[in-house]
């Protein structure tokens, strides 16, 4: 019990996007690599806007 | 965008656990195509088609002389290779007598098999799960067949609220559902993360039995996918309130490393890889049977939640293919994303053959 198994040796390319679900809401926050950020109820609207960078992406 | 069913080539995929191979001829199907697999004499894993190019007979239904294959039926002889050395009541080797050799490599316990141009099979690419195969580490492990596409069980994984409902009573918590995730993606080295951690949930039996934890904990879910093949789920637990240390070291967590390998059999079937690492209570027997039982019983449940999707899907799917309808909401976000990475890769992967091509017939 001596390794904490965090997640420290994970992959950082640079192309890294992120969606946090906002505690007590219903929301997504979706974070681009570009620090563009987008809210929103509706996961596949947000990964086809995150994807779709850097369109209507402005930090 | 529905779960994929076609297959991602020129992938490395878990072809079996090491200690499934050895001297004898083993088959095992994976992306469609019938493959035989043994060990050299030094112990190193082999993969050939398993078809002999005479008049295709299963080459695993046949017997090993030294590192060659001899076929069961008229005695064609492959090298490991796959070069044919040897034909029955003939010098003449027919130039094109020879059955394709997948790339293959043993790393972390399990067999890896690379399906699609070989030219393009780089080791370096294997995502690794060291735990299996590592000091301070107990592992137990199994395989089960799942009568469904792959797609669905990387639905399955990706969302773990399902432990909530689905394995009540072992593994799932009203926490797990409950707790909002973390979903991010590595676009460039494909790898999705998604985290939950529940800092004061209910211990489920799964982990109070192993580890002896009484009362509410800290339960830790970190996944780590990297598609198409392997799933990592690090876990984390410890008493309420109990966290790792600044300097990232975790003497009083105990740490289970989950770990799935998805390979399609076929469009319609999943190799479901399991094996469960942990970093206490190594030696005990009770521990691991307990783990190995528990986990067991906990994928079985999956398997017939997923053989009963795939049936009620088939029959949709016979009526209007992949035109049928779902609907995503936020527990799903990491699923969404695995499917995406493996979309693109589908796409990228098509038309990838092996080297002789898999349907290849020659004539003796």
């Amino acid at each position: 019990m001596t390794a904490a198994t965090s997640l420290k040796d994970r992959t950082h390319s640079g192309t890294i996007f992120t969606v946090e679900w906002l505690p007590g809401t219903d929301k997504l926050r979706g974070i681009c690599y570009c620090d563009a950020e987008l809210q929103s109820e509706d996961p596949i609207e947000l990964w086809d806007w995150l994807l779709g960078h850097p369109e209507g992406h402005r930090a | 965008m529905n779960f994929p069913v076609r297959f991602a080539r020129d992938q490395w995929y878990v072809a079996a656990y090491g200690s499934e191979i050895g001297r004898e001829p083993f088959p095992r199907t994976i992306l469609g195509e019938a493959l035989m697999f043994y060990r050299t004499r030094s112990g190193r894993p082999i993969a050939l088609a398993d078809r002999c190019v005479h008049r295709r007979f299963p080459l695993s239904q046949s017997h090993l002389d030294g590192d060659n294959v001899v076929c069961g039926y008229h005695g064609f002889t492959y090298d490991p290779t796959g070069a044919c050395v040897a034909v029955p009541g003939q010098k003449r080797i027919p130039r094109t007598a020879r059955v394709p050799a997948y790339p293959v490599i043993e790393q972390d316990s399990f067999v890896w098999v690379w399906i699609g141009d070989v030219e393009k099979a780089d080791p370096g690419r294997i995502p690794r799960a060291p735990w299996l195969d590592q000091d301070g580490w107990t592992t137990v492990c199994g395989m089960e067949p799942l009568k469904a596409p792959y797609g669905l069980l990387v639905d399955n994984l990706l969302d773990l609220s399902h432990e909530t409902y689905l394995h009540g009573g072992y593994i799932g918590t009203p926490e797990v559902a409950e707790t909002p995730i973390r979903t991010e993606v590595d676009d460039e080295q494909e790898v999705v993360y998604v985290s939950r951690h529940m800092e004061d949930a209910a211990c489920p039996p799964f982990y109070s039995e192993s580890t002896g934890i009484e009362g509410r904990i800290v339960r830790w879910q970190d996944i780590e996918y990297h598609p198409p093949c392997l799933y990592l789920l690090h876990s984390r637990v410890a008493p309420t309130g109990l966290l790792p240390n600044q300097d990232g070291t975790d003497p009083g967590g105990f740490h289970v490393e989950v770990v799935y390998a998805i390979t399609p059999e076929t469009e319609s079937s999943t190799h479901d890889f399991w094996a469960v690492a942990r970093d206490f209570a190594l030696e005990d027997e009770k521990v691991s049977d307990f783990l190995r039982e528990s986990n067991r019983t906990v994928v079985l449940q999956d398997v017939v939640a997923l053989d009963t999707l795939a049936l009620a899907l088939g029959i949709e799917l016979g009526i209007e293919r992949e035109g049928y309808q779902e609907l995503s909401i936020n527990i799903d976000t990491g699923g969404l994303a695995a499917r995406r990475i493996i979309k693109a890769q589908i796409a990228r992967g098509d038309g990838a053959r092996n080297e002789y091509g898999a349907d290849q017939v020659v004539a003796g």
